[in-house]
């Protein structure tokens, strides 16, 4: 962004028109939190007020939502940490038959629609006769998660020299040791990073996890069927706010990580 | 284990190796017999990776304290040699000992060995000081011995002050130096070399080379150097072995191998040799048994002059010459077709004279027993 001056018009203008279109939307829900009418979105705004944000304090359902997903997606998360950097582990240090399958099996479940993988849940709970609870949601979750701290670990592996590990072991570490003092360090970050990831991903995942919830609402189905059945419709608006501000947060904070050490 | 850690008097090396191992069977092993062992011995050892023969029925006895260098082109096994010693490797046939004990089914961890790794292996996250006391604090040495040994070790090879540093912050020369520190502090009794001083310019290679040699006699700790440097092998060694193809084609001393190279491979590896075969060396010496003669040993002629009856004798003519300061070297065209190189020092010679000489007929003389027939 340095030499703006040396792009072309047409590039800066398409620029910012895309980061318009990106960003606009999320103004206007900002916007519309603070609005006085309960009903439509009229512009300009009738009024401005904060009461939508104690009316939201207030709501218990929404409470429930909230914390159903802050469950999901940190246990989601914890799952993928722990399968998602040994897969990687097992798949870099290791030569066996079927270790491409394999990296590609672990993938799949990104590249895949989520309405895919959600069907295919579906069907396989009650194929095999599982009630939706709790921890059908976080199964759900826990297959595209895998996927991002995979994906950060086997990057960091990758560029983390095999000489490293050998040396440790040369020294006199045995394998426990190697993977405290040397592997875990090189794939710290790599692992907040696809953590933080994962987690914001689960987050405001509503697609796989309308196949896997049943009754239970996580907050992107509640504000799903706020949006159908509306009552206090800015209280919707001050959610997402909160939403975006959540999960913002980490992604950003995963960016610089990666990023500062490329 | 307290104290002794100091390099300086030889004799106390061994102590703190010895007290820090001696949990382990290999020490038992070490202090029951008293006959010197070699430090590394194969016994017919193969790697063979598929259908590539890595290293191929090679047997090896490499001496306490020894400096010995494993020469040879790149892919002849010199590395996986290396690996085998160390544990990284498994051998796929043969027997592997150090100091007597047979090392087949031990981890790395467990070897009495450490490496200097071809592109140092230094833990980026790591100081350098937390880097050459990795080893120690593996081994759960008390911080003050671990510093003092640390800070013997930097002295050692001259990188005192630099401890807070993160490897990223040093010249390829320091990290080479804080790589040989970090596997020497352990006290190994074999010291394994991949080419330590294969990414350095030249001038810091020559210079490495001297402060390792006076290092290794300092520390009395047999060395393992791996290089494709003839030059390095043989000003550095004591003995080496020169490896083709994943079989050894000579062990020998320096001298031994320059001066009588055993077979053709070795005489062209290791510096410039002509090979003459066949028809010719019927013409010479009246044997078709392929013999190597150094170009150092050749002196050129002018037709007329005599031939004594110690030396060997043939007519060619000058092709091409190469002018080099302080000697030139000629391409010499014998009349069978084959070229002979031949290095004169610029005794009397200037530039104009020796460039002059191309396309002039001559006589190549040189003594009987400098001729050195190889096997094919
Ligand atoms: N893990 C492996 N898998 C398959 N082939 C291998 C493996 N390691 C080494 N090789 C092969 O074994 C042969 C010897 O390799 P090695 O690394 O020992 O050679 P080197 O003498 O050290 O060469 P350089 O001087 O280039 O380092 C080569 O042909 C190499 O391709
Ligand atoms: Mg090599």
């Amino acid at each position: 962004m340095t030499n703006t001056s040396r792009k072309p018009p047409a590039l800066i203008i398409a620029t910012v028109g895309a980061l318009l279109f990106l960003h606009v939307p999320l103004a206007i829900i900002l916007l519309y939190s603070f609005t006085t009418d309960d009903r439509t979105y009229t512009f300009p705004l009738p009024g401005l007020t904060l009461r939508w944000f104690p009316t939201a304090w207030a709501r218990a359902d929404l409470w429930q939502a909230l914390w159903l997903s802050v469950k999901v997606a940190g246990v989601a998360t914890a799952i993928a940490l722990t399968l998602g950097s040994l897969i990687a582990l097992a798949i870099y240090r290791s030569k066996f038959f079927g270790r491409e399958a394999i990296s590609f099996l672990v993938i799949l479940p990104i590249a895949l629609p989520g309405i895919v993988t959600g069907i295919a849940l579906r069907s396989a709970l009650s194929l095999l006769d599982l009630n939706f609870s709790y921890w059908t949601i976080v199964v759900g979750h826990a297959t595209f998660c895998v996927v991002t701290v995979y994906n950060n670990v086997i990057a960091r592996l990758r560029r983390t020299s095999a000489s490293q590990i050998e040396a440790s072991m040369d020294l006199g570490a045995n394998s426990f040791q190697t993977f405290r003092y040397i592997v875990l360090p090189a794939i710290a970050t790599a692992l907040l990073a696809g953590g933080m990831l994962a987690f914001a991903l689960s987050f405001d995942e509503v697609i796989v996890t309308t196949f896997t919830a049943g009754q239970q609402a996580t907050l992107p189905i509640w504000i799903f069927s706020q949006l159908v059945r509306p009552r206090d419709r800015p209280v919707t608006n001050v959610v997402a706010v909160f939403v975006i501000a959540i999960t913002a947060i980490p992604i950003l904070l995963a960016h610089r990580l990666t990023s500062k050490d490329a | 284990m307290a104290g002794g850690g100091s390099f300086a008097p030889p004799a106390l090396c061994r102590k703190p190796r010895e007290a820090a191992i001696s949990h382990s069977p290999s020490a038992i092993v070490t202090h029951s017999s008293s006959s010197p062992a070699p430090a590394v011995s194969f016994v017919n050892v193969s790697r063979h990776f598929g259908e590539v023969k890595a290293v191929d029925g090679v047997s090896l006895d490499i001496n306490d304290g020894e400096f010995f260098s494993l020469l040879g082109p790149s892919g002849s096994g010199k590395t996986t040699c290396l690996r085998l010693v160390a544990g990284f490797e498994q051998p796929t046939a043969g027997s592997i000992q150090l100091h007597g004990e047979e090392v087949a089914n031990l981890p790395p961890y467990e070897r009495d060995v450490n490496t200097v790794f071809q592109d140092y292996a230094l833990f980026p996250h790591m100081t350098v000081g937390e880097n050459v006391a990795y080893g120690l604090m593996i081994k759960k040495v008390p911080k003050p011995e671990r510093d003092k040994r640390l800070g013997e070790m930097l002295e050692l090879v001259r990188l005192p002050g630099l401890a807070g540093r993160r490897p990223s912050q040093l010249s390829g020369g320091q990290r080479q130096r804080v790589a040989l520190a970090r596997a020497l502090i352990n006290h190994p009794r074999v010291l394994l070399l991949d080419e330590p001083l294969g990414a350095l310019d030249l001038k810091l290679r020559q210079q490495m080379q001297i402060e390792l040699k006076a290092i290794q006699r300092q520390v009395r700790i047999t060395f393992v150097f791996v290089t494709h440097d003839q030059e390095e092998a043989l000003t550095m060694s004591d003995r080496l072995a020169v490896f083709n193809l994943g079989k050894i084609e000579q062990i020998g001393s320096p001298a031994e191998v320059y001066e009588h190279p055993a077979t053709a491979f070795v005489a062209g590896f290791v510096g410039v040799s002509n090979l003459i075969r066949g028809e010719i060396a019927q013409a010479i010496t009246g044997s078709a048994q392929t013999f190597s003669i150094r170009p150092e040993k050749i002196q050129l002629r002018d037709l007329g002059q005599p031939v004594s009856g110690d030396e060997y004798s043939v007519e060619g003519r000058i092709r091409d010459v190469i002018y080099l300061g302080m000697h030139t070297r000629y391409l010499v065209e014998l009349s069978g077709g084959s070229d002979l190189t031949v290095v004169e020092q610029n005794l009397r010679t200037t530039s104009m004279d020796v460039l002059a000489a191309r396309g002039r007929a001559v006589r190549l003389v040189w003594q009987k027993a400098h001729v050195r027939p190889v096997g094919n």
